[in-house]
């Protein structure tokens, strides 16, 4: 394992370091707000100690990233492959446009988490987020899978405003006593089945190995799934010559 | 419904002394015009479905076919045209959204053709391209504001990526999707032997045409279809989609219907979900945000490439040009209001963003006044046209353009207009099997390489009759233009006197 002291050493220098190095396991100690680290990397595992700035793990594509703090803006925008583990909270768009790998969150979500996401062949993102979401989560999802523990929110509704708005495929999964309300049309709302709870279940178990906590007692509790309505879809009607 | 009826636009006119019934024009059109009636042994056609593509006129052995506009007509009237009383119909019983193909047809002005171009007579003689040589390479990416020297006194190495073309013609976005796979490969081999290149669009890339990728600009758009990290890594630069000039400020769908297995492959989607792609960027809502994607881009093929940053050309161009030069991408892509589409809502089309004429002065003439000019390229498209728009529009300031709808006429595109069918007889913009394959790619790449090859050789001829043998000294001289039956603010804006002055 080789270890950089990021500390006041600019982003670019720092990424270019990290990039240099010929050793599969990378941890960065001293991280204040340096961006992009690990955009595009495989094979890699980087371990981040303190806070790293904007677009980390961006086009992610087979690496693993485990951040002792929180993350900014842009966590495993556009990812396709790969793991991001978080203790702590993230800012907002994390996992825009992602089409595979996992993003593990230990805390809260900032808004438009999930915007885009989409699932294709053997590429199925997750994003598990411990808390609370900000408004706006899994916007246009169009595969994958959202799940919110809202840990520490009593079973309230642990998201935003506007949440799976011009949602086309995917779920959203959210632990709340009551079906939540208010939601675009878009968005169909089901207790959890069965199945959905085995789907579920792995990513839980995970979670609580991450970050500790009780995966069973979790899963005892009430789940909401919010799937596209098919309905009331992004199709618009279109009238034309011939 | 009777209200609902609108008379067929075209009449096919059938010459029954010339027809053999050998029933090709049935054979070759999709939209199914042309029906043999064994009854009375001839052919028959159901007009109203006819598009005016022109494939049965063209393929007719015996030259028995032509198409023409119908005179049938609603009662004269300047205000409520034929055009606006049938949209209003087609809304009325369908409660739809009017959907259209291709540039802007409406008759706004042209400014290109109100623009006239200079030359040499007795002083600074012309040249011949013929005799003497002639550049027209072009070089795009940000151009190093000075040069610097380490201790020694020796040059420090400090220019950024940048594209070199043969000629100042690209082949701007179309996706595969919309287009044909064998469009595609006309556009990317056509690229490679003229020594420019060619844009993926919001589709992504197909494998086979990876080998293309020295030629080849890759497109990020809203929807982020087909990105990944070996399709960044594959382009010789790549372009952030913010907007296109025929759909200003709104997004893409590409219906289920039309995501097949191929097409699902390079957008990375299972087959038959809708591919839509937002209005914005959601992780873009400020030039910082902008900076932030251009950066994350750069720093994932490690600062080798060119970033592109494409827009729509809108009320505020300049201003925002000026943004985008702040936010570290390298070239500015402006697409003005005739640029083409495979959809579009008509509306919008018609009606939202401005000339590129316009647009392109005023970028050109901010990023000048500012002073950051050279840290960009500038690249407009939106209906150039032949070669004198392109001289025209890099005496205005472009550094090169981008060409689409140009290119798809090159390839046998009749501009009928009806793209959002997918029933292209001529092959260009079809997933159908037995109508791609109609698009020959080694004529179709052929075809693109005579007419970029013809416009580089006129550009060559007009810049020699100016005295100008370097494709530099053309650039932003806007001396070299006259404008015609333009008034002073039109001239004003362009950055032009008027002739005679």
């Amino acid at each position: 394992m080789t270890t950089v002291q990021a500390n006041l050493t600019y982003y670019q220098q720092l990424n270019e370091q990290i990039r240099a190095i010929d050793d599969s396991e990378i941890t960065v100690e001293n991280v204040i707000g340096q961006r992009y680290i690990g955009c595009g990397s495989s094979n890699h595992t980087i371990t981040i100690h303190g806070t790293p700035g904007n677009g980390l793990g961006q086009y992610l594509s087979g690496s693993t990233i485990e951040v002792f703090g929180n993350a900014q803006e842009a966590v495993g925008d556009t990812m396709n492959q790969g793991d991001i583990i978080i203790h702590g909270n993230v800012g907002d768009a994390c996992g825009y446009g992602m089409r595979g790998g996992r993003i593990f969150i230990e805390g809260d979500c900032g808004y438009r988490g999930g915007i885009h996401m989409k699932a294709y062949e053997q590429h199925f993102p997750v994003i598990v987020i411990g808390g609370k979401a900000g408004s706006f989560l899994g916007e246009y999802q169009a595969g994958g899978l959202i799940l919110v523990l809202g840990r520490g929110q009593d079973g309230a509704y642990p998201a935003g405003n506007f949440c799976g708005t011009g949602m086309h495929g995917g779920k959203i999964v959210l632990r709340c006593d009551k079906a939540p309300a208010g939601l675009p049309p878009q968005v169909l709302v089901s207790p959890a089945s069965e199945e959905d709870l085995k789907h579920i279940a792995p990513y839980i178990e995970e979670y609580c190995c991450h970050f500790g906590g009780d995966a069973a007692a979790l899963l005892t509790q009430q789940y909401y799934v919010l799937s596209p309505n098919p309905e009331a879809g992004y199709h618009q009607l279109y009238t034309y010559e011939s | 419904m009777a209200i609902d009826f609108l008379y067929p636009q075209y009449e096919v006119v059938r010459n029954y002394d010339r027809c053999i019934a050998c029933r090709a024009c049935e054979r070759q059109c999709a939209n199914e015009v042309h029906f043999y009636d064994p009854e009375f042994e001839k052919m028959m056609v159901d007009e109203s479905k006819c598009v005016n593509c022109h494939r049965c006129v063209s393929l007719c052995p015996t030259r028995a076919l032509k198409i023409v506009k119908t005179d049938h007509t609603f009662k004269e009237n300047a205000n409520w045209t034929g055009k606006a009383i049938s949209e209003v119909y087609r809304q009325a019983g369908s409660g739809g959204v009017l959907l259209s193909s291709m540039g802007n047809p409406e008759p706004y002005p042209i400014y290109w053709d109100k623009i006239l171009i200079n030359a040499s007579q007795v002083t600074n003689p012309p040249i011949d391209p013929l005799r003497e040589p002639m550049e027209t390479k072009t070089f795009l990416g940000k151009k190093p504001g000075k040069i610097e020297r380490d201790e020694n006194g020796r040059l420090v190495p400090n220019m950024s990526p940048q594209l070199e073309l043969n000629v100042p013609i690209m082949f701007s976005a179309m996706s595969y999707g919309s287009i044909s796979y064998n469009a595609h490969e006309s556009l990317a081999r056509a690229a490679c032997a003229l020594g420019t290149y060619y844009n993926t669009g919001e589709g992504g890339l197909h494998q086979d045409f990876y080998q293309y990728g020295p030629h080849t600009i890759v497109q990020v758009a809203s929807g982020r279809f087909g990105v990944h990290k070996d399709y960044l890594e594959a382009g010789a630069a790549i372009e952030i989609k913010m907007g296109q000039g025929a759909k200003p400020g709104i997004g893409g769908h590409l219906p289920g219907h039309k995501v097949g297995p191929d097409i699902s492959k390079t957008r990375m989607i299972p087959e038959g979900t809708d591919a839509i792609s937002p209005a914005p960027h959601h992780d873009i809502y400020s030039i910082e945000d902008l900076r932030q994607l251009v950066y994350s881009l750069k720093e994932a093929t490690e600062y080798k490439k060119p970033v592109m940053v494409k827009i729509a050309a809108v009320h505020n161009v300049a201003a925002i040009a000026s943004g985008i030069a702040r936010s570290g991408a390298d070239v500015i892509c402006i697409d003005g209001y005739r640029g083409g589409t495979g959809a579009a809502p008509t509306r919008i089309r018609d009606n939202v963003g401005i000339p590129i004429e316009l647009a392109l002065a005023a970028v050109d003439q901010r990023l000048r006044d500012e002073g950051i000019r050279d840290q960009v390229s500038v690249v407009v498209g939106g209906s150039i046209r032949n070669s004198a728009d392109l001289l025209k529009a890099i005496a205005l300031g472009a550094d090169a353009c981008y060409i689409a709808t140009s290119a798809l006429l090159a390839l046998g595109c009749h501009l009928c207009r009806s793209c959002q069918t997918g029933k292209c007889n001529w092959g260009i913009a079809t997933q159908r099997p037995e109508l791609v394959k109609r698009l020959n790619p080694d004529i179709g790449s052929q075809r693109l390489i005579n007419l970029v090859t013809a416009w580089d050789h006129e550009l060559k001829e007009m810049m020699g009759g100016m005295g100008i043998n370097s494709i530099e000294a053309l650039r932003g001289n806007r001396l070299m233009l006259r404008g015609l039956g333009l008034t002073q603010k039109e001239l004003d804006i362009l950055g032009i006197k008027h002739a005679g002055e």
